[in-house]
This record gives C-alpha cells, sequence and structure tokens, in this order.
C-alpha cells in the first residue's frame, strides 16, 4: 500500500514533484561540479608543488635570507679573475672561460646537522637534504695583449700611442662575452623516497646508486638536455670540473618540468662549490597525514631560525591562474552551491509542507479509518525522499556531463611557485641563455596545466548524501505538519 | 455497545467558548441502528465523532464494549478505529490518485495483512455494493453515487462492529439517496451492525428503529 500510494502521489502531482527535483537536481549538480573543480585544483597545485618539491614531501625546512650585520659582507657574487697567461691564444684573440658553482643571491644554506636533526624527531618517517646552486659559465674573447703593443711600434707610431689593434673576435680588437647559467641540485643519492627527484621518471640512462657518492656524475633534465644538445654518456663541466652525463630524466607531470637543470651527488656538490657540510633544503614526510602538524612544531621548535612550511603553506606560493582558480571555486563556488543547495531544500522544504496542507482532509480521513500516526507521517516522508532522490539522480547525471564537457574542454592554466631554489627552467635566465645576473634572483617554476576533475565515488557520494538529506528535511517537516493534525479538525477542514 | 455518560464538549474560539455537546448520556445496544437528527450546529457531527473515537471530550465519557475511549491512548484509539469502527463521509473523502479498489484498501492497511488478502477481501466488498467493474476507476472517473458505494466498501472490508455515517447522502439526489440507504439497511441486517447515520434528512433517518433528537448540544429520544 505505501508503495502504490506514494507511486500515485507523486503521479499526480507531477507539477510539484517536478519542481522539487529540478531545484535539488540543480543544486546537486552545482555541488558535484564545484568539489570536482576544487578537488581538481587542488591536484594540479599539487602536481606543481610535486614538481618541485618531489611527490611525498610533507615539509620543508629551509632558511630565509638574512640581511648581513653592518659592517659585514653580504653573500659573494661570481667573480671571474683570470690571469695575465690564462687563456688559449690564436690569431691575435685570447679565449677565456671559466665556471662557477655558487648557491646564488637570494638563497641561504645552512648546516647539514639539520637534516640529522630533522631525522632524529618523533613521527618522522624520512628525511633528506639538497643543496641548490647556480653554474655561472663566463666565457670571453679578447684580443691578445702581445699584438696590441707590438701594432705601435711596427706602424711607425711613437711608443705608448694607441693604434686600433688586430686580432679579437672581429679582427679588429674587438672583444665578446657571454654568460651562461644552469641550475645544479646536490641529491643525497640514497634518499629515493623524498625530495625533487621522487617525481621524475627516468627517459635515457641510469638513476643515481650509492657508489656515485663524491663522483663527478651528473643526470639532466630531459628538456635542458634536448635544449643544450647533450645525452647520456657526454661531458658536462660544471663549477670547472668535468662530469659524466649518466641520465635523462622527466617530471611525472607531463605539463610540469623537473625542479632543476641538472643533479649531481650532494657531497659533490658541497665539495665543488666549497660549501662543505651546507645544504639549502631539507624534505621531511610524516609518518602520516595526521602528524604533520606535529612534526611541523617539532621542526619549528628543533630549527628555531629555519623556515618549516607544509604542503599545504607551499599551496599559497603557487600563483597565476591555477590560484586565481583556485580562489574562485573556494570563495564564489562554495558559496554559490551553499546558497543554491539552501534554496532547493527550501523549495522542497515548503512544497511539502503545503503539499500537506493541502491533503490536511485525506490524512483525516486516513487518521479516522485506522491510519496511525506514524504511518500517515512515514507515507509523507516517504513522498519526499522519492523525490529528493529523482533530484539527486538527475543531478548526478547532469553534474557528471558537467564534468566530463570541463575534461574534455581540457582548460589550461598556468601556475607558478615560487621557491628557494636558484634558477629553475622557464624563468627569466634559462639555460644557456641568462643575462648574468638573472641567476641571483629568488626563483619561480612555471608552468601549464590542464585542468583535469577526477571524478571519484567520493564526489558522487557526497551527491546522493545531499539528496537524501534533502528529501529527509523536507519530509520531517511535511512529516511534523502531517502529525499535528487532528482527525476531527481535518475532516471538518475544506478540500 | 456504547455507553456516554455525561458527555460534554466545548470549543475555544476567538467569540468565547462554544458548547457542543452538553451532559449527553446514551446507551446505544449492539446491532441497533440509530437515527442522530437535528438542526446545523447541533453537535451531530461532534456527537459522531465522540462516537468514532475521533475527539476526546472535555468531560464525561465514552465506552465502547468496555473501552474506555475518552482515556485511551492515541495509538490505541487509532487501533480501535482500524479493527472495529468504519466510517461513511458526507463528502465520500475518496483518495482521489487511488482507484477504487486500491481506496478499499488503504483500510486494510492498518491491519498487516498480505498483499493478496488486502486485494482479495476489497474485491470482494466493491463486489458487495455492486462495483465489481469498477475496481480500476479513480473517483474523478465515478459518480457521486458509485463514489459513497466505495466508500461504504472502505468502511465494511475490515468487519467492523460499529459503522458511523455522517450524512451519507447528503450530496446524493433523492434516487441514489434511497440507493444507498436500501445498501446500508442491507449490510446492517446481514452482518448485525451497530449502525449510527447522522442525518438532517427524516426520509433517511424514518428507516432507523431508534431516532435521537441532538439540539444545543442536547439530546432527546424522538418519537
Amino acid at each position: 500500500m505505501f508503495g502504490t500510494y506514494l507511486y500515485r502521489e507523486l503521479s499526480n502531482r507531477r507539477k510539484q514533484t517536478t519542481i522539487i527535483a529540478a531545484g535539488m537536481a540543480l543544486a546537486i549538480a552545482l555541488v558535484m561540479i564545484v568539489s570536482g573543480v576544487a578537488a581538481g585544483v587542488r591536484d594540479a597545485q599539487a602536481s606543481v608543488l610535486a614538481s618541485i618539491y618531489g611527490v611525498g614531501t610533507d615539509i620543508t625546512v629551509t632558511q630565509e635570507p638574512v640581511q648581513p650585520v653592518e659592517g659585514e659582507q653580504g653573500q659573494q657574487q661570481p667573480r671571474f679573475q683570470f690571469g695575465a697567461d690564462e687563456g688559449a691564444t690564436a690569431d691575435g684573440t685570447t679565449e677565456l672561460s671559466q665556471s662557477r658553482l655558487t648557491s646564488g643571491a637570494g638563497s641561504t644554506t645552512f648546516d647539514a646537522d639539520a637534516l640529522t636533526t630533522a631525522a632524529g624527531l618523533d613521527n618522522v618517517a624520512v628525511a633528506t637534504a639538497t643543496l641548490t646552486l647556480n653554474n655561472v659559465s663566463f666565457t670571453g674573447e679578447i684580443p691578445t695583449r702581445d699584438a696590441t703593443a707590438d701594432q705601435g711600434t711596427a706602424t711607425g707610431t711613437a711608443p705608448g700611442e694607441r693604434q686600433a689593434a688586430p686580432g679579437g673576435p672581429d679582427g679588429a680588437g674587438g672583444s665578446a662575452f657571454s654568460v651562461e647559467t644552469f641550475t645544479v641540485t646536490g641529491i643525497d643519492v640514497a634518499g629515493e623516497s623524498v625530495g625533487p627527484l621522487t617525481s621524475v621518471e627516468l627517459v635515457d640512462g641510469r638513476a643515481f646508486e650509492a657508489g656515485d657518492a663524491d663522483g663527478n656524475v651528473v643526470i639532466l633534465d630531459s628538456g635542458y638536455a634536448a635544449t643544450s644538445s647533450l645525452s647520456v654518456g657526454d661531458a658536462l663541466e660544471v663549477g670547472g670540473e668535468e662530469f659524466e652525463i649518466i641520465g635523462t630524466v622527466t617530471s611525472t607531470s607531463s605539463e610540469a618540468t623537473t625542479a632543476s637543470n641538472t643533479y649531481i651527488p650532494l657531497d659533490t656538490a658541497q665539495r665543488v662549490s666549497g660549501l662543505d657540510g651546507q645544504i639549502s633544503t631539507v624534505y621531511v614526510q610524516a609518518a602520516s597525514s595526521t602528524e604533520i602538524a606535529a612534526v611541523q612544531a617539532s621542526l619549528q621548535g628543533a630549527l628555531p631560525d629555519a623556515s618549516v612550511k607544509t604542503q599545504e603553506d607551499l599551496a599559497s606560493s603557487v600563483s597565476g591562474s591555477l590560484a586565481t582558480a583556485s580562489d574562485l571555486v573556494g570563495k564564489l563556488g562554495t558559496w554559490l552551491s551553499v546558497i543554491v543547495l539552501a534554496a532547493a531544500f527550501l523549495i522542497s522544504v515548503l512544497l511539502t509542507t503545503s503539499g500537506v496542507a493541502r491533503r490536511t482532509r485525506e490524512f483525516g480521513t486516513l487518521k479516522a479509518i485506522g491510519w496511525s500516526n506514524g504511518a500517515v507521517v512515514r507515507q509523507v516522508a516517504g513522498e519526499s525522499l522519492v523525490q529528493g532522490a529523482i533530484g539527486g539522480v538527475i543531478g548526478v547525471v547532469v553534474g557528471l556531463l558537467g564534468i566530463l564537457a570541463i575534461n574534455l574542454v581540457a582548460p589550461v592554466l598556468s601556475a607558478s611557485a615560487a621557491t628557494t631554489a636558484a634558477v629553475g627552467p622557464g624563468a627569466g635566465g634559462g639555460p644557456g641563455g641568462g643575462r648574468f645576473g638573472d641567476a641571483a634572483t629568488t626563483a619561480t617554476a612555471t608552468t601549464d596545466i590542464a585542468l583535469q576533475i577526477p571524478i571519484t565515488l567520493g564526489i558522487i557520494g557526497i551527491a546522493v548524501g545531499l539528496a537524501i538529506l534533502g528529501g529527509l528535511i523536507a519530509g520531517a517537516f511535511g512529516g511534523w505538519r502531517a502529525a499535528k493534525l487532528r482527525p476531527a479538525e481535518a475532516l471538518r477542514s475544506v478540500a | 455497545m456504547y455507553e456516554l455518560t455525561n458527555l460534554t464538549k466545548t470549543y475555544e474560539t476567538k467569540r468565547g467558548t462554544v458548547s457542543a455537546l452538553n451532559n449527553v448520556s446514551l446507551s446505544i445496544p449492539t446491532g441497533q441502528m440509530v437515527a442522530i437528527q437535528g438542526p446545523t450546529g447541533g453537535g451531530k457531527s461532534t456527537l459522531l465523532q465522540m462516537l468514532g473515537a475521533l475527539e476526546r471530550p472535555t468531560s464525561g465519557s465514552v465506552v465502547l464494549s468496555d473501552n474506555l475511549l475518552s482515556e485511551m491512548p492515541d495509538a490505541r484509539l487509532a487501533d480501535i478505529r482500524a479493527r472495529t469502527i468504519g466510517f461513511v463521509f458526507q463528502g465520500f473523502n475518496l483518495i482521489p490518485p487511488l482507484t477504487a479498489q486500491e481506496n478499499v484498501e488503504t483500510a486494510l492497511a492498518p491491519l498487516g495483512l498480505s498483499r493478496a488478502e488486502r486485494t482479495r477481501r476489497a474485491t470482494e466488498a466493491l463486489d458487495t455494493v455492486g462495483l465489481s467493474e469498477r475496481l480500476t476507476h479513480h473517483p474523478a472517473e465515478l459518480s457521486g453515487g458509485q463514489q459513497q458505494r466505495v466508500a461504504i466498501a472502505r468502511a465494511l472490508v475490515k468487519e467492523p462492529s460499529v459503522l458511523l455515517a455522517d450524512e451519507p447522502t447528503g450530496n446524493l439526489d433523492e434516487q441514489t439517496r434511497d440507493e444507498i440507504m436500501d445498501l446500508l439497511e442491507g449490510l446492517w441486517r446481514d452482518q448485525g451492525l451497530t449502525l449510527i447515520i447522522v442525518t438532517h434528512d427524516s426520509a433517511v433517518a424514518k428507516r432507523a428503529e431508534r431516532r435521537l433528537q441532538l439540539k444545543h448540544g442536547s439530546v432527546s429520544e424522538k418519537k
């Protein structure tokens, strides 16, 4: 009887059922799409951060640059000095070349003891450290100094008088210089489960092995290798020393680049740069996601001068249209969903209670022929629940179609994440073409990411749950109204 | 069957207290057909609601076969209405979206019967009132007389011991009125019901074996 009566009643009041279901469907679809977009934006942000900080990193520890005390010198810029007899000379031109490996202005190194401290704290699963550096190469051609002096005597010019000298790259005594930079990250060759290299995959060659510690081996970002025409087996000068290229890697996120142009063993990086015992970042993985806050607090207490940031803190450093989308979804999208959902619930409640009012005589008759209060309330609640469920099903379908449409369009969002690393690929300097001085700025890693919304059981579950909740709320109000009806009063009412 | 003792019912309205029943004492034996007459506003429907456990008295008592209706909780009263008392209303009060058969089945829903049993009994009841060919018709597709027959079938399908009819022919023409009264009278005789009819129609009241007059909340026997 319950099912028959429910079906007949909803069929009889199609207009009311349609309005309630439509309102609920719109709200559910909107909630699904907004939740999905929020999840997609979070995934995109995580992808951007993972490309820089690696997968599995919960917390990073760095040190903020400190302004030098008056009288002290600040961080030194790379300085290139050549002796009088340095360089290769031929045809009146002297070629000079030098490369230096430095931490670069704007980034600060600190003692590697911080890694030991971090690893020893409770609830820290894994900790590893890196040293991020810039390799700056200076190359120049100048006219040979002897050629300049001899020319004055040979052409009859008085000794000491200057004349245009032969030699130099233009053959007329001119000079030419170039500066190339690329980023170098020193990696603990045993630190595989956390850190920048956890978000990359090997394209060619091999990864670091334990035996590579303190060796002159280097792994390149595949994009950098391509633009620099380098491949596995080639040699690359880093900090004035020759390194063998053993492998190339690419980011696991197809749209992102890896965190650095090149990767070398940590102790090698420390040695070649002269920064023995120094690191620039510690990557920490907590024992569980629920312990992240506690680990952060412990790290800050153990390393009071350090900057300890979680993924959540780092997410705020992501800028660009991805960050704008995140703000939009978080604020406008959420509030819009709440308002539409509240409106749908309100419409459902109002229509249900007014429907009960219209059926006063009907419910009075049912009570008169022996229906209990509970039976009448169950009938009203059941009708509301079914109306909500109809709206929920339609809403889920519309929501899924909306998500599929967004995924097909796949809007591209740009993301820039500020890091304490040196210049990364895609930033103003870039590999092989930066102006001298660009290498010293605080770096940003810029990447384009196509927004993809994940379709998860969780999002569908939330939608279904909200539809049922809406039906229950409307049913509760309607049922309460029906329960209040006194049979005699109900029968006295005019239908 | 029924014992009413000093039954009083008053209503509070904006204009003050209205006394619908005033110290009514009355006995109705089992199997009697009683007509309650009186002018509009005299308390007839209120008395019927007391007998049908639809309202509680302001004071006094209503006893139905040793059940003190005036003191029972609502759930118990609903159960008594479901098993013991049948109602027929002036406006038929059928549920519009349900068919004739489904309307009759609504009276059986509280009894916890199987679907098959409900269907069988509803079909039988409609056959008894001469509507076996109208099982799947909705109220809007039935005449006034047919709707009232469905209502009578609904009232009797649970085999009550009491049938209360509030102006059952009030919305019907003379011919249909007589048909419905023939039906009610026949069912009363065949099933030994206690039949109590509220009516302002003398032609209906004359068919009863006992007639009561209710005026200004007080009841008297009408000869």
